[in-house]
């Protein structure tokens, strides 16, 4: 018998580590930008969705990773967390399959969808950039 | 508020009834009570059965907080009845409530068959498989008193339900089995006597496990004999996941205890002697071989 | 043997809010999961939303524009409360479950002290931290 429950929530806390720091880090350089300074991070001035500094931080390959790494540890910890939340309201074990389905289907969705996006970005920024 | 020993204060103890054969649901009742600085809530039930109602019903037993079997919701907080002073809480009313997330078969009585089924689930007892040692002894089982700590606390479970009560997580989910099977799981689990880490550890791994607490510590706030279920629940997820991220370097071999025949000498190496006896003369009852 | 009438007798998600005298603790355990599920409902739309910058800057300038101003900045300051609740509490969790600040099992000594003593001073720094980063981020979205 697989040690089920065991690895899913091993793997809940090790993703919120992982985006305790990686998404600290984005809530700094969105949010904190003006108080922190975070001129490494936004070169082109202080907004930080200004299309030039989304163009700085899209053309480096360590974003596009830390990009996919959120993505990953982030739609696992937050629908997993979610289906816990579900399965303690008693759902029938066809619910139960549903949800685990529909959360997988999205989950790997958007996954695909996001990775694109992040390495999509990265040729557009470079392309911009020459 | 100073009280002489005498002096009686009327206190009503409002008690959640429900009458299975009459009720189709429970409804509060008004009892006025005399009580005297000392009286706990049990004496408040007698004093009710003796004279003004024989159908109000409870469960008690030792009336000194040792049996588990009076736990019921006092001024909405899981509590032993015969531990709680009636002054300490209340100055007017007093609301008695049998324990939530159990059913309710009569008036103050819950039904804990299910806290009961969950906890033997976990298999509370130690399981080794040197059965001919343990129908003749050759030597005793030692432990250590480092061993005997780490789960001590968590042998003072006195079943009462209060914990299942005061959780969040049982209060809506049939499969989590709660803190006080988990806190007796664990405590079995980490006792070194025990060789079954393999069996608990699949049985822990499904919903019959701890997956589904997350720390509201109620279970620890209300435990009247102060077993801290929430603490064992936390250590047996860490022995869980580090055992699966392979952290626990030694451990879970064999249980403890017994040396093979050739190598005993009584006592483990690791135990240290007792000091010198400090009568002279004294003779110890269990001399090294 | 007449069948056992039993009266169901479960708190249910009722018990979450008004079940009784409860502790700090079990509202950090509520809030958690609030601010867990409000971000996951944000995460799964913002994916969506900035994953335009793929598409080059008009595509981004559009997107930027559909989520900017009055009610959506206010919907970003909740946004910098709910993870800086969620995380500082995460990390609380994290420490207390895989069993570095519950504390040693010790022989129950009245008036009996729980793992929850040990770790409410950890608790409240955490809640100070979180606090502060919601002033900062407050200041930033609204000041600026």
């Amino acid at each position: 018998m697989s040690m089920r429950q065991t690895k899913l929530w091993s793997w809940h806390v090790i993703a919120g580590v992982v985006l305790l720091v990686l998404v600290g880090l984005h809530m700094a350089i969105m949010h904190l930008n003006g108080i922190l300074n975070l001129v490494g991070y936004n070169p082109a001035g202080e907004d930080p969705i200004a299309w030039e500094n989304v163009v700085f931080r899209a053309q480096q390959v360590t974003f596009m990773i830390v990009y996919i790494l959120v993505l990953a540890a982030g739609l696992f910890h937050g629908l997993y967390g979610t289906r816990t939340i579900l399965f303690e309201l008693n759902p029938s074990p066809g619910v139960r399959t549903l949800i685990t389905t529909v959360f997988l289907i999205l989950g790997i969705g958007l996954f695909i969808f996001g990775s694109w996006a992040a390495i999509a970005a990265r040729s557009t920024a470079l392309a911009l950039m020459q | 508020m100073s009280q002489t020993k005498n002096q009686t204060t009327d206190i009503v103890f409002r008690v959640r009834r429900f009458d299975p054969g009459q009720d189709d649901e429970p409804n509060y009742e008004d009892f006025t009570v005399p009580v005297k600085p000392g009286m706990v809530v049990l004496d408040g039930l007698w004093w009710i059965k003796e004279n003004l109602d024989a159908t109000l019903s409870w469960r008690s037993s030792c009336r000194m907080g040792v049996c588990g079997s009076c736990a019921m919701m006092v001024n909405s907080r899981p509590m032993l009845s015969c531990n709680t002073q009636v002054l300490d809480v209340a100055d007017q009313v007093l609301l008695l409530a049998p324990l939530p997330n159990f059913d309710i078969i009569r008036d103050l009585v819950p039904d804990l068959m299910p806290m009961l089924e969950n906890h033997r689930k976990q298999m509370p007892w130690i399981v080794r498989d040197d059965g001919e040692e343990q129908e003749a002894p050759t030597d005793q089982y030692w432990q250590t008193p480092h061993e005997l700590e780490k789960y001590l606390q968590f042998s003072y479970c006195i079943k009462c339900g209060a914990c299942m009560a005061a959780c969040p997580i049982v209060a809506i989910d049939n499969d989590y089995p709660g803190p006080q099977p988990l806190a007796q799981g664990y405590r079995y689990l980490i006792d070194t006597r025990d060789g079954a880490f393999k069996e608990r550890k699949k049985i822990l791994s499904t919903e019959a496990g701890p997956w589904s607490c997350h720390y509201a510590g109620e279970c620890s706030s209300v435990c009247p004999k102060g077993v801290d279920p929430a603490r064992a629940i936390q250590l047996m997820k860490r022995e869980l996941v580090f055992d699966y991220l392979r952290l626990n370097k030694k451990r879970y071999q064999k249980p403890a205890c017994l040396l093979p025949p050739e190598n005993r000498s009584g006592r483990r190496s690791e135990i240290p002697e007792p000091p010198a006896f400090t009568v002279e003369g004294a003779v110890s009852n269990n001399p090294p071989t | 043997m007449p069948e056992k009438i039993t009266y169901p007798n479960r708190l249910g998600l009722k018990g979450w809010v008004v079940g009784g005298r409860w502790g700090v603790e079990r509202y950090l355990f509520i809030l958690h999961r609030l601010t867990g599920l409000g971000l996951v409902l944000y995460f799964l739309m913002h994916i969506v939303v900035t994953s335009s910058r793929a598409l080059g800057v008009a595509w981004w300038e559009r997107a930027m524009g559909a989520v900017s101003g009055g009610v959506f900045t206010i919907g970003e300051f909740l946004i910098v409360v709910g993870f800086a609740f969620h995380a500082a509490n995460g990390i609380r969790l994290v420490l207390i479950e895989l069993g570095w600040l519950t504390g040693k099992a010790e022989e129950p000594i009245y008036p009996y002290k729980s793992s929850l003593n040990v770790q409410r001073p950890f608790m409240i720094v955490m809640m100070i931290l979180a606090a502060v980063v919601i002033v900062m981020g407050g200041l930033e979205l609204f000041a600026h």
